[in-house]
């Protein structure tokens, strides 16, 4: 048992420690000397996506995990290394490959030839008219393969041990059940009920645990983490999506007569059934933008006390700032669990309002 | 924040999570919620059969009570009665004891009674004999002086009533 658990302490505490260090070599390296230091391009560059998984530079020439480019393109399948592009965001390398020319923009790959002749506003990743479906596996969708494998294998070794050991839990079980055991009685039975929570248990447990521990390891500031997943909208707004659908399929009786009959005068219906639709909407959207907000605005502060040693080009700030980032660090700590509960709870209430039997009617 | 290409990453969250929910539904949750179910309900009825014992055990700790009670019951009743038999036998020994000495009082009183009879006829023929004794001397004496003899008789006689 305690060398079940000291490594976790062990690391936990290393993590915690070192974040303000690593977050400094992080950045100190990404630009050049002799180039201005823009605070919102490199939070920006952070918070966001890219092709490539970058890792650190190295005399001025920077270290990528490249990840592969996958294109729907008008001709069909294309995939190619994001190596290809060699670094350039800047729109001016052009990648050759069957036939076909592309640049990359802003991390967004456009046609090379449809590219040259876009004004300066038409540069937008909603452009699909100038670029080809992207596919690829950015390094979001790699965090979260990453975060999905690792998940699945502690997952799997608990389950395994249950089937060795009836007795009270040990170990890394002994860890997680209670977190489990939490989500079951104080997330799903109070808000769903006692008959019919078991059915919703998979998936409030899948969720609490996916994006928790996606929030932690968007704050560690190394590959193969430190990836704004739960902090990126689209991310987010699939998982709102998916409690949005199992909301609605799950809805009885009462829970869509509310929206479509709901116990008002007739005469009230054209006002009442569009408010309801939209309460209906609003409700994934306020989970979509919830998560996305906290989970963006703490990578943004912790960034910019960062950038503030960078701003000030004096290395009496770092003391401050890794002060401020540890502070900030521990704080998106409670807040990478307390998010993760706040979605998986809300989800729960929303199933329990969805499959609630009303008495009065 | 850079928008990069968002079908990318719905279409790669949607499959993922999708891929992930049904792996951890069939490999991870359901093995742990049914073996934390069956735990909890072994607990529960571990919990209740010791309840169940402990019910028995105070049944059975009653029945015991009972019977010291009814062992204690009747351990008093035994004594009470020997107690009893004691203080008859003590009366009984005591009244035999009466009669007996009552009896022998009697037969005493009686032996006595007899004696004294006896003795008293022994007397009475002892006095006959000294009588007749007497009286021969008194009728030797009235040979010579028969007045004297006879106030002589007389008083001899008066004294010999006496006894």
């Amino acid at each position: 048992m305690t060398i079940a658990q000291n490594p976790i302490k062990l690391i936990a505490t290393l993590i915690i420690a070192m974040l303000p260090f690593f977050a400094l070599a992080f950045d100190g390296g990404q630009h050049g000397d002799d180039k201005e230091f823009n605070a919102s391009e490199l939070i920006n560059g952070h918070i966001g996506d890219s092709h490539e998984f970058h890792i650190a530079d190295w005399n001025g020439h920077p270290i990528s995990f490249y990840l592969p480019v996958i294109l729907w393109t008008d001709n069909g399948l294309t995939v190619f290394s994001s190596e290809k592009f060699h670094h350039d965001n800047t729109g001016e390398h052009i990648v050759e490959t069957n036939g076909q020319k592309f640049v990359r923009h802003n991390e967004v790959i456009y046609y090379a030839d449809d590219y040259a002749n876009l004004a300066e506003d038409d540069k937008s990743a909603f452009n699909f008219e100038a670029r080809p479906l992207d596919f690829s596996i950015t390094k979001l969708v790699f965090s979260m393969l990453f975060s999905v494998i690792i998940l699945f294998i502690v997952f799997y070794v608990v389950a395994r041990s249950y089937s060795k050991n009836d007795k009270a839990p040990k170990g890394l079980a002994g860890f997680l059940e209670p977190l489990v055991l939490f989500v079951r009685d104080d997330i799903a039975i109070p808000n769903i009920g006692e008959k019919k929570y078991a059915k919703f248990m998979p998936y409030l447990l899948t969720i609490f645990f996916f994006i928790w521990i996606n929030n932690i390891f968007g704050l560690i500031p190394f590959f193969p983490f430190s990836s704004n997943l739960t902090g990126n909208i689209f991310f987010t707004f699939v998982l709102s999506a998916i409690t949005f659908l199992i909301t609605s399929f799950n809805g009885n009786k009462d829970y869509w007569k509310h929206v479509f009959a709901p116990p008002v005068p007739k005469a009230l219906y054209p006002i009442m059934i569009p408010i309801e639709i939209i309460g209906l909407i609003t409700k994934p959207f306020a989970l979509m933008i919830r998560l996305f907000a906290n989970i963006t605005a703490g990578h943004i502060i912790i960034l910019s006390l960062v950038s503030l040693i960078f701003i000030f080009k004096s290395v009496f700030i770092s003391p401050v700032s890794g002060v401020f980032v540890l502070f900030m660090s521990v704080l998106e700590m409670l807040v990478a669990v307390l998010q993760a509960y706040v979605f998986t709870l809300l989800s729960a209430l929303y199933i329990g309002q969805a499959v609630a039997e009303h008495d009065h009617h | 924040m850079n928008f990069t290409a968002p079908e990318s990453l719905i279409f790669w969250t949607t499959i993922i999570f999708v891929v992930f929910f049904f792996l951890m539904k069939k490999f991870a949750w359901k093995p742990i919620l049914g073996a934390v179910k069956s735990r909890e309900e072994s607990i529960n009825n571990a919990l209740k059969s010791a309840e169940n014992a402990k019910i028995e055990m105070q049944n059975l700790q009653a029945d015991n009570e009972n019977l010291l009670k009814e062992a204690r019951a009747e351990r008093e009743a035994m004594l009470k009665d020997a107690r009893e038999i004691k203080n008859k036998m003590i009366d009984d020994a005591k009244e035999e004891a009466q009669t007996q000495a009552n009896k022998m009082i009697a037969q005493a009183q009686a032996a006595i009674e007899s004696e004294k009879k006896s003795a008293m006829a022994e007397l009475k023929n002892h006095v006959a004999g000294l009588s007749v004794d007497i009286a021969e001397k008194v009728v030797r004496q009235e040979l010579t002086n028969k007045d004297k003899q006879l106030a002589l008789v007389e008083s001899l006689l008066g004294e010999a009533k006496l006894n």
